[in-house]
């Protein structure tokens, strides 16, 4: 049995485990965790169908966007469903807003990673997504969670045309700037909207939504949820990178002038990139609205947006797992060093600078990517 | 009333024309955004701070001339802050010359959070209160009420951009820094040595953004670990309004900067004081690039 088989068995087996966990806790999320098994099992049975060409040439897309790890990741997704079994509450809810940075994180990445542009006002889509469920929701009693979700993300995803249509054609440094600077109008017209948005007090008392008649409101099982939209977004996000458009992406990010002769519509790309990424940041909003309950403008400060470009950076830009782990790593690692809390941010930034000079592909990123990079972007 | 938001405008958009000369500077010789520039102009705030503080403690016949001292301090302190932009440069930028584009921005990102973090603990989060050394009366002129202190803020500002000017325009280091501008690999080729042109061009633009810290802690009065973040951007809002990489640009671009808001927070609304100087920094990107006095072809590939 090679590895990859192993990988893949090992991924459907956890599926079956998955479907099981939840009985055994009386907990039934199963709904979702039960489609996730039978894709497994529908990709399991199928791989072996496709033509060797494709075979290889996803293989290296994959290993490009997920490292070659199958049977590490299986295990640790094992990990992260049994984690409410085994840890406090407190543990619980410091994961819980991991996940939550992960699936930001991830987000994020299919812009900076995959078309090699710079967002610095990034958390201004969360605070669109959690604000809007927040109005819908707790305000205005519009509707309910479960059409709060998706519409959270449109809206942010709107957002991310009306801000990406007129810039977007605009490079590097003055894209970042753009962006912060578009982070930062959110920040205030949320602080001083006070007829919507409740100004600096934010919004109070936004309900935990419940899913087939099931509430989500308690610590393991919104953490489950969570960890499903993580898992969905992945699966998303990681088909999108290994398809036509993903490897446009990579084309566009590796050398603009190139891919535009080879028939790419650059402006395109990159808009179908950024509000793709401001969807998902949206949804992730809206998942931060209903943990927290409540929200008000101060959560969405421009060292959020930093503190997730961290994390990819940090993880390794342009691979899903380092977003994931980046998140991880820097959510949980401040936790578990309280005593340091005073010198978190101090520590960051050096080691991002740190990160720069000596490790610029990051903790799980492929020395590749980094180099393709710098071959193509410098000058 | 005109006049009046005019001249708060000035006072206030001559100190982000200082600091923008910063970004200007670095942007021409490394095409590069420097953004912990915000911080150097934070951390000369404090400087300044801290260096005030100690004028009590000196022999009371240095204490005469408080114009004097308050120089003193502003020269003393921006000569640190050079220092601290020839380390960031030395630190930050220079291992990551032949990065990718987008390293040494995050770096610099890196470098704002620390020097914001060192800040915040090594003098505390909470605001410093700068000792009143100035009584100085309030003048109306014709409508106009101002005090010495903005005349004073409003004329050492104009005395730095004409140094600064001469500096550019008609001495040897000057030259240097142009030639390196306009291209650096020639300009290598014809003996100017590049790297010390470069550390050169961050000690001046420090140099200036620290003044601009001690003169706009003097004029408010307090000031807080934080205030290089907004600082930062509104000057680079204010070299991007002025054309970025050209000096004259900067100058223009910061005092037009601070009439704007000036008069935004006068006429229209002072809670929104801060979005404009981001209106006008994605407009200006968007319609014109270049800025008002910048060259053609900015926008880079």
């Amino acid at each position: 049995m090679n590895a990859r088989s192993l990988g893949l068995s090992t991924f459907y087996y956890l599926g079956l485990l998955l479907i099981v966990l939840p009985f055994l806790k009386g907990n039934t999320l199963y709904l979702p965790l039960f489609f996730l098994a039978l894709w497994t099992l529908r990709r399991t049975a199928f791989a072996g169908e496709q033509n060797r060409t494709f075979v290889r040439l996803r293989a290296r897309v994959d290993r490009a966007v997920i490292g070659n790890h199958k049977p590490l990741l299986a295990l640790l997704l094992a990990g992260a469903v049994a984690l409410p079994f085994v840890s406090s509450n407190y543990l619980i809810d410091v994961f819980t807003s991991a996940l939550l940075y992960a699936i930001l994180a991830t987000a994020l990445n299919i812009t900076v990673g995959m078309t090699g542009t710079l967002v610095l006002g990034f958390i201004g889509f969360y605070a669109i997504g959690a604000y809007t469920t927040g109005i819908l929701t707790a305000k205005l009693h519009l509707c309910g969670f479960w059409t709060a979700l998706p519409l959270s993300g449109l809206i942010a995803l709107c957002f991310g045309l009306l801000l990406g249509i007129p810039t977007l054609r605009l490079k590097g440094d003055y894209l970042a700037i753009v962006t912060l600077g578009f982070g930062e109008i959110i920040k205030i017209f949320l602080n001083n909207l006070d007829s919507y948005t409740g100004g600096p007090n934010g919004i109070l008392g936004i309900k935990k939504p419940t899913l087939f008649g099931w509430g989500l409101d308690s610590l393991p099982a919104f953490y489950w949820f969570c960890l499903l939209c993580l898992v969905v977004e992945i699966i998303i996000v990681a088909r999108i990178f290994a398809s036509r458009y993903g490897r446009a992406w990579v084309a566009v990010r590796e050398n603009e002038m190139a891919a535009a002769a080879l028939g790419i519509d650059v402006f395109r790309r990159h808009l179908l990139s950024f509000s793709l990424s401001a969807f998902f940041g949206g949804c992730a909003g809206s998942l931060f609205a209903v943990k927290q309950g409540f929200i008000s403008p101060d959560s969405f400060t421009f060292l959020e947006s930093v503190m997730v470009l961290c994390m990819v950076v940090l993880g390794g830009i342009g691979t899903i797992a380092g977003a994931v782990a980046g998140a991880l790593l820097l959510i949980v690692l401040p936790e578990l060093l309280r005593e340091f809390a005073l010198y978190r941010m101090l520590i960051f930034g050096a080691v991002m600078i740190a990160f720069m000079i000596y490790r610029p592909h990051g903790l799980v990123g492929s020395r590749a990517i980094a180099l393709e990079q710098e071959d193509s972007l410098h000058g | 009333m005109f006049l009046q938001h005019l001249l708060n405008g000035v006072t206030i958009g001559s100190s982000y024309a200082l600091i923008a000369l910063g970004y200007t500077l670095v942007y021409g010789v490394l095409k590069l955004i420097n953004f912990a520039h915000g911080e150097i102009y934070m951390i000369g705030a404090y400087l300044g701070f801290i260096l005030i503080s100690l004028i009590p403690t000196l022999p009371p016949s240095l204490q005469g001339n408080v114009v004097l001292l308050l120089l003193c301090v502003m020269l003393l302190a921006a000569l640190l802050c050079a220092l601290y932009g020839y380390y960031l440069e030395r630190i930050c930028y220079k291992p990551l010359r032949n990065a990718p584009r987008l390293s040494p921005l995050i770096s610099a990102l890196g470098a704002s959070l620390f020097l914001q973090n060192f800040v915040m603990i090594t003098m505390g989060a909470r605001d410093k209160i700068f000792p009143q050394l100035l009584k100085s009366a309030t003048i109306t002129l014709g409508g106009v009420s101002f005090t010495w202190l903005q005349v004073a803020i409003i004329a050492s500002s104009l005395l730095l951009m004409a140094g600064l000017s001469l500096f550019i325009n008609h001495t040897k280091f000057g030259t240097a820094i142009r030639a390196v501008s306009s291209d650096p690999y020639m300009a290598g080729l014809l003996g100017i040595n590049v790297d010390s042109v470069i550390s050169l061009t961050f000690m001046a633009g420090s140099f200036l953004a620290a003044c601009a810290g001690v003169m706009i802690g003097v004029y408010y009065g307090t000031i807080n670990f934080t205030l290089g973040y907004l600082g930062g951007i509104k000057a680079f809002t204010a070299a991007v309004l002025g054309g970025i990489g050209s000096v004259g640009g900067a100058m223009v671009g910061g005092l037009l900067l601070g009439i704007i808001e000036a008069l935004g927070a006068g006429y229209f609304s002072s809670e929104y004081k801060d979005v404009y100087a981001f209106f006008i920094l994605i407009g200006v990107l968007i319609l014109k690039p270049s800025g008002l006095l910048g060259r053609k072809s900015h926008e880079r590939a």
